[in-house]
């Protein structure tokens, strides 16, 4: 069989239900000849490692707290035990307190709660990079899942002054890891039903929005077309591009109404 | 599979996965608040009925699965279909 991720190493974080976009990112990357390694964690772990046994090949699943610097530290160790280095990494990461997020009033925000919310959803990108670096080979790619955090959003809150942080955050990696011919860039999904969009108190109202502004139409329910893009971005068919958000919204970012 | 058999099931993922004491696992105790199952759990609750029962069970159904009786019927309908 020949596919784009043909022999490519892949870590891919975020997959929790079959209904997860990084779900349809491993097994479109298996079926492109990708071998996948996940990560969960906490009380996740267990689901991850029963929805790992429902890609086209089983894929070995290591837990993995993108706060916790011990596990951090420990992850070339525990990947080696499966794969030999990594030629790319996934990250399909974000978290809010309910307190930041669905609408509450925005301005009454408390910081620990903000700072939650910025170090698992953007600063992570960062520590999980740092964590694979010692892994990551030449041309390596790093691929994160975003939602556009140009402009403010129904009930997204704090989640979505996070993306942004997770949107600069990905611009500076690429400035730094360019030189070494590591990418980084971010897709940019329209909202999709997964279990991350089920915790967002009013994501009816912005996903009943997009699928009329989308020239293209939107389906809220499959993964695909955001998981091909990540595929595509990890694979050797963007060469030159680093630090870009490509939009998988069906368009609808370049609609005014 | 008669209602039993499922019931059975259910009540061993229920134990594995939230700990539920299988003797509490009766038709008209609702996860939530008899049995204290939250969201996060059911998921995994959802995922293994799956594998154990053979049926899918898409997510906007969830919701309507409220009782461990729902659940008993729904994978028993799901079954035959299948």
């Amino acid at each position: 069989m020949s596919g784009i991720l043909d022999g490519k190493r892949i870590l891919i974080t975020g997959v929790l239900t079959d209904a997860s976009i990084a779900f349809s990112v491993a097994r479109i990357a298996q079926e492109q000849g990708a071998t996948v390694v996940l990560t969960g964690f906490g009380r996740g772990l267990s689901i991850t490692r029963r929805i790992a046994r429902r890609l086209p090949i089983e894929a070995p699943v290591i837990e993995l707290d993108v706060t916790d610097p011990a596990q951090l530290s420990g992850l070339g160790d525990q990947l080696l035990g499966h794969v030999d280095g990594l030629d790319g990494v996934v990250h399909a990461i974000g978290f809010a307190p309910e307190s930041v997020l669905g609408g509450k009033p925005f301005v009454e925000a408390e910081w620990p709660d903000v700072a939650t919310a910025v170090q698992v959803s953007a600063w992570s990108l960062a520590s999980l990079t740092r964590a694979a670096l010692p892994l990551l080979g030449e041309k390596a790619s790093v691929v994160g899942l975003d939602f556009d955090a140009s402009v403010a959003w129904p009930c997204y809150d704090w989640m979505g002054v996070a993306k942004a942080g997770l949107e600069s955050a990905a611009r500076y990696l690429a400035r730094d890891l360019g030189p070494r011919g590591i990418r980084v860039n971010l897709v940019a999904a329209g909202p999709l039903r997964t279990m991350a969009a089920k915790s967002i108190p009013g994501f009816d109202q912005l996903a009943g929005a997009w699928e009329g502004r989308a020239p293209l139409g939107w389906n809220l329910t499959d993964t695909g077309p955001a998981a091909q893009a990540c595929v595509a971005l990890l694979s050797d068919w963007f060469p030159a591009t680093t630090g870009e958000i490509v939009h998988v919204d069906g368009g609808a970012h370049a609609i005014g109404m | 599979m008669s209602q039993t058999d499922i019931i059975g099931g259910l009540a061993e993922i229920l134990e594995e996965v939230a700990g539920v004491n299988p003797a509490d696992v009766t038709p008209e105790k609702t996860f939530i608040d008899d049995l204290d199952v939250d969201s996060l759990s059911m998921v995994e609750v959802v995922v293994a009925a799956e594998e154990k029962f053979d049926v899918k069970i898409p997510d906007e159904d969830v919701k309507g699965l409220r009782t461990v009786g729902d659940a008993v019927s729904y994978i028993r309908r799901a079954g035959v279909a299948a």
